[in-house]
């Protein structure tokens, strides 16, 4: 479905990206790990739009979307939840959900999609007339993903949902992620929790200095790491 | 002194003060630009007026539509042949190129029609007045208001219930991330022009209402209100715009009256005073905005 090729990405003069290759299928939950700095936000900004790759080719569905702008991308069903969440502060939680579904433009699609959030994001129904700007942490996070969701993705891209949650959201927020998966939604992730991701995600890439280190099945990873002894974010974090 | 007349004469300004900081922000709030062509946008539909009054036999309010029209097509063509192809590079060529358009439109008109003032005709209703409550009030100035009015409720509407109008909210909040749920920035920001236009527009009506004629440099004044009043009311919001062209129409109207006549040529001056009072008690403007400082092209 995803398929990087080499890819190269750089602010100015920094390098963040070196040359990465990475496959995702169609339902498939794929996580991207590795310590701050290593290139993964990067990475999902380039298959965005957000930035463009100077090197590589990212095809999505066979079809080129290096060069792409945001919207176009987000118009062939790519759907992205950044870092910090960035929900619309000043708009209110259902003026947030109906942005979110502004590439789909049927009524009946728009309300079964609204029905599907609310029954996973129950809270979101009680605050829908709020502004985005006045919920929790948590809630903005599950309005930020529900705002994803309305567009129904055919590739949902994740960055780092449970950074800054409270112990039980994140679990929360691990619990959904397993259950969109179970929903046959693929889903490409970005998370600090290595532990906690490794536990539902089908495959994943451990990056480096804007490198793929590692890759493979939750088992192979973790017997990789274990031979190379590598990395801190391998170690099992104190709060897990 | 402070009595009826005061009153309505303020607000009226005040209307006009606040459709004219609109357009200005409008713009603002998506591109972080201040687009110091609008001006010349007033001066566009001044020229319409004066054209089709001349030339034509067109009732008024239709001459006033097509001004209003002529202004929004000259913003969306200028977004679109100079705005559009550096919006990519910084916000600096931007300005720049706001500042270049401003100057063709001022030249273009000081060739094609002349650099003298042209005597735009005006309805009879503009020279007349009503009495309300045993004050003479002119009608100018009540028409200002109920189309303030009109204009804001329409700009709410837009704003809050189509999908169009929360995607330009979306995009003051925060320009990357609609872009990415899918929002064209063409659209976005061609849709920012055209409500930047049509409020230039209804200004230029109401402006060129005062003084009867237009010339070239017409869209100064303007221009300096709108960017004043969107300074002391707060750049980031509209309804910072809106307080912001109320209070200035309060300040300069209760200058007129309370300074000495000798004074009264520096009323700009002590207007502008207050502006730094205002700024230092509120650095951020009257309105705050909650959002942060972003953008992207």
């Amino acid at each position: 479905m995803l398929e990087l090729e080499k890819v190269h990405a750089r602010y100015g003069a920094i390098t963040a990206l070196r040359g990465i290759s990475i496959q995702v299928s169609n339902g498939e939950l794929v996580a991207l790990l590795g310590v701050n700095g290593a290139g993964k936000s990067t990475t999902l900004a380039t298959i965005a739009g957000v930035m463009h790759p100077w090197q590589g080719s990212i095809l999505f569905e066979g079809e080129p979307i290096a060069g792409k702008s945001p919207e176009q991308v987000a118009r062939l069903g790519i759907s992205l939840v950044p870092e910090g969440r960035d929900i619309f502060p000043s708009l209110t939680v259902e003026e947030n959900l109906r942005l979110g579904a502004y590439t789909r433009k049927e009524k009946i699609e728009y309300r079964r999609n609204l029905e599907e959030v609310f029954d996973l994001f129950p809270v979101l129904k009680e605050r829908l007339q709020q502004p985005g700007g006045t919920l929790s942490g948590g809630e903005q996070q599950q309005l930020a993903i529900a705002r994803a969701l309305m567009s129904n993705p055919r590739l949902l891209m994740l960055d780092e949902p449970s950074l800054g949650l409270a112990p039980a959201l994140v679990d929360q927020i691990f619990e959904l992620i397993a259950r969109l998966h179970q929903r046959a939604v693929t889903i490409l992730l970005v998370e600090q929790n290595v532990e906690r991701t490794l536990e539902i995600v089908d495959r994943a890439y451990l990056m480096n200095t804007g490198l793929i280190e590692i890759q493979g099945t939750p088992q192979e990873l973790r017997a990789k790491a274990d031979i190379e002894g590598i990395y801190m974010g391998m170690r099992r974090q104190p709060d897990s | 002194m402070i009595n009826l007349e005061f009153i309505i004469n303020t607000i009226s300004l005040g209307s006009l003060y606040a459709m004219l900081a609109l357009g200005l922000v409008i713009i603002y709030g998506i591109l972080r630009l201040v687009n110091f062509a609008y001006g010349e946008l007033i001066m566009i539909g001044g020229y319409t007026m004066f054209l089709l009054t001349g030339a034509t036999p067109l009732p008024w309010l239709v001459i006033s539509f097509l001004a209003v029209a002529a202004a929004m097509f000259t913003s969306l063509f200028t977004e679109l042949v100079a705005f559009r192809p550096v919006r990519e590079k910084s916000l600096t060529a931007m300005l720049i190129t706001s500042f270049a358009v401003s100057t063709l439109l001022q030249n273009g008109a000081l060739l094609i029609i002349s650099p003298r003032a042209r005597a735009v005709t005006l309805p009879q209703l503009f020279q007349t007045s009503v009495m309300i409550a045993g004050t003479s009030v002119p009608w100018r100035n009540i028409l200002t208001i109920l189309t303030c009015i009109a204009t804001l409720v329409l700009l709410t509407m837009l704003l809050r219930y189509t999908v169009l109008g929360i995607a330009l909210r979306a995009a003051a909040d925060n320009f990357t991330m609609t872009r990415i749920l899918g929002v064209p920035a063409n659209t976005v920001i061609s849709t920012a022009f055209a409500i930047s236009g049509i409020m230039a527009g209804i200004v230029s009506i109401f402006w060129i209402g005062r003084s009867a004629s237009v010339t070239p440099t017409i869209g100064a004044p303007p221009l300096l209100v709108a960017f004043v009043a969107t300074v002391i009311g707060g750049m980031r919001s509209l309804t910072g715009a809106v307080v912001g062209g109320f209070v200035y129409a309060t300040i300069i109207s209760l200058l007129g009256v309370f300074l000495p006549p000798e004074l009264m040529e520096f009323r700009e001056a002590f207007m502008f005073v207050f502006v730094i009072i205002i700024l230092l008690v509120r650095p951020q403007g009257l309105v705050r905005s909650k959002t942060s400082v972003e953008r992207m092209g």
